[in-house]
């Protein structure tokens, strides 16, 4: 009994869901209610999350970890999507998605990546993978009446189906290899000898699943698709995190399984993941127009400067992919909320042109995404920046000071795009600007943003020393 | 390690093998007499109306989909009603309680699709 106790924040979540389905099957106007619903929850969620995350252990049958680390991911997850939260409910009132079950099913997306985040035993992971995914397939095509939000939700299906067979075949032959699938025991095999070949194909097997999720080049492919073609805020959150839940999981499996390899022969394959995943995306942005498409391709970039981190593998990589997840998803989150907002009802006004000279006339809007794009190019004192410098420091302390390098100079180039964003709108003038819809919850959600990225940004180190206190 | 799994390969092989060489073999041995009568879609039978690809209305899909999970309900019922005695004597009344939990979670779901017209057919 005391079991239940220890998994409180995923208890608040689930007994959420079945709440919110009552008030959507008896409740007409549920649309109304169901957003705050779903704030209360996340935000309990993630209080209770930070409150209990001292208390560390696994539980049912070593299938869940609780605390420490993962309830910092817990924390993420649900305040990342209270925020969403936020910013949609305007949104989808104006782009015509009004429905209740929207919220449902990003409270049970949340779960899946609690679940995959949590994980302690890779049928826990693949379980919390579908649970996630399927959610975002649905949350993907919601715009029914959209040809491209259709188009890309089948793409997505297809894909994301396609990745989840690499992760079961992966699981499978690890299986096979080790004779279990519980973690634990999977990095004890690797103590005692040196990995046999079913094991390593199985490994790339999960790591090739995976690349698909956290969108690393050459498995990104449905990214800029599935992120132009979704509602705005679906993009936000499933950007955001998906990401996290994706990492979180290949963070729970390879760095108990790299610690204890002899001879880590994935060091050079994660090293040229993440080189040409940051720079394919940091220079095929450039080239677009379309801010949604955009910033897909920077999602790209930034799952490479974290790839930097895994590489790593030490401690310090791994607190800075965790901090690093923090600080992009809150800048997204901001950066996402803006486009949502200034996105008209036909789903136009999401092209760059559109931004002219909006500074002039909403001023506001346009510094909050001014912040945003600094902290996503990464410069201080946004939180984007201690995110690389930490990703980056510990690629030096691990001898990979060429990786750190070109980092470097995949977010010089990278800073071409998100300042081009800024220079359209305060020194570029035009005689028609667009009118912005006022969304004042969605405003709300911008500002919490800015400031959690302020913040990281302005005092990371006591954040840091948080994250590496539960790593340690 | 890999030569335990040799047996494996070798009915996979055969498998494959067999699968060609009996698809294969009547068009090769077999013999050829084609008349026109023959080579006509339907020899003796119903002239084809339509197309094979026929569109199913989406009720179906959704009828089937709750066939599944009512079935999926029964597979976590039923063996748990069969060694309920046992059970019961083992770990007392709370292995009534824990399923009452799952149905009822269960039901929600079900009480959903119920509200939205899952069940309506027109």
């Amino acid at each position: 009994m005391n079991e239940i106790f220890m998994i409180t924040p995923l208890l608040i979540i689930s007994g959420g869901i079945l709440l919110s389905l009552i008030v959507e099957m008896f409740y007409k106007k549920s649309e109304i209610i169901l957003p705050w619903l779903s704030i209360a929850i996340f935000i309990s969620a993630a209080y209770y999350s930070l409150l209990t995350a001292y208390r560390e252990g696994v539980v049912f049958n070593s299938m869940l970890a609780v605390g420490g680390l993962v309830h910092i991911f817990y924390f993420i997850f649900n305040f990342g999507a209270a925020i969403v939260v936020l910013l949609s409910i305007d949104h989808i009132k104006k782009v015509g998605i009004y429905f209740g079950e929207f919220y449902i099913l990003m409270q049970s997306a949340v779960l899946g990546m609690m679940f995959l985040s949590g994980a302690k035993d890779l049928v826990m992971v693949f379980i919390g993978l579908e649970q996630m995914s399927v959610c975002f397939y649905i949350l993907t095509g919601f715009n029914r009446k959209r040809s491209s939000s259709n188009e890309a939700a089948l793409k997505y299906f297809l894909l994301g189906a396609f990745a989840s067979g690499f992760v079961v075949y992966g699981m499978a032959l690890i299986y096979g290899a080790v004779g279990s699938l519980s973690i634990p025991s999977v990095s004890f095999y690797l103590i005692n000898q040196s990995p046999s070949i079913i094991f390593i194909v199985g490994l790339l097997l999960f790591i090739i699943g995976f690349s698909f999720k956290i969108a690393a080049v050459p498995f990104h492919m449905w990214v800029p698709d599935v992120y132009q073609g979704a509602p705005t805020t679906v993009t936000a959150f499933m950007s955001t995190g998906g990401k996290a839940a994706a990492f979180s999981a290949l963070l729970v499996v390879l760095v108990p399984v790299f610690s204890n390899l002899a001879k880590n022969n994935f060091i050079p394959l994660l090293s040229v993941l993440a080189v040409i995943t940051m720079l394919y995306g940091s220079i095929v942005a450039i080239a677009q127009i379309d801010l949604k498409r955009m910033l897909a391709y920077s999602s790209i970039a930034h799952a490479g400067y974290m790839i930097i981190g895994l590489a790593a593998g030490n401690q310090n990589g791994v607190t800075g992919i965790v901090f690093y997840l923090a600080a992009y998803t809150f800048m997204n989150l901001g950066a996402f909320g803006v486009i949502s907002m200034v996105e008209a009802k036909d789903n136009s006004h999401v092209d760059l042109q559109s931004y002219t000279g909006l500074a002039a006339k909403y001023p506001l809007l346009a510094a909050m995404l001014t912040i945003f794009m600094f902290a996503l190019a990464g410069i201080p004192p946004f939180a984007g920046f201690f995110g690389k410098y930490f990703v980056f420091i510990s690629a030096i302390e691990a001898n990979l000071t060429w990786l750190a390098i070109i980092g470097v100079i995949s977010s010089a180039i990278s800073a071409y795009f998100y300042l081009r964003v800024v220079v359209v709108m305060y020194f570029k003038s035009t005689d028609s600007p667009i009118d912005v819809e006022p969304s004042y919850y969605a405003l709300l959600g911008i500002f919490i943003s800015a400031l959690l990225v302020l913040v990281m940004g302005l005092f990371p180190n006591s954040i840091i020393q948080l994250i590496s206190f539960f790593v340690g | 390690m890999l030569i335990e799994y040799l047996p494996i390969f070798l009915v996979f092989g055969f498998a494959i093998i067999f699968a060609i060489a009996t698809v294969f073999s009547s068009t090769i041995f077999g013999p050829k007499r084609p008349t026109s009568e023959k080579l006509s879609t339907y020899e003796s039978g119903m002239k084809p109306i339509g197309t094979t690809h026929d569109r199913v209305s989406v009720k179906y899909y959704i009828v089937a989909m709750l066939f599944i999970i009512f079935d999926l309900e029964v597979i976590f019922v039923y063996p748990w009603a069969v060694q309920f005695k046992r059970l019961y004597a083992e770990l007392g009344i709370s292995i009534f309680f824990s399923m009452l939990l799952f149905l009822v979670v269960f039901e929600i779901g079900f009480l959903y699709a119920y509200k939205k017209g899952g069940f309506k057919w027109d």
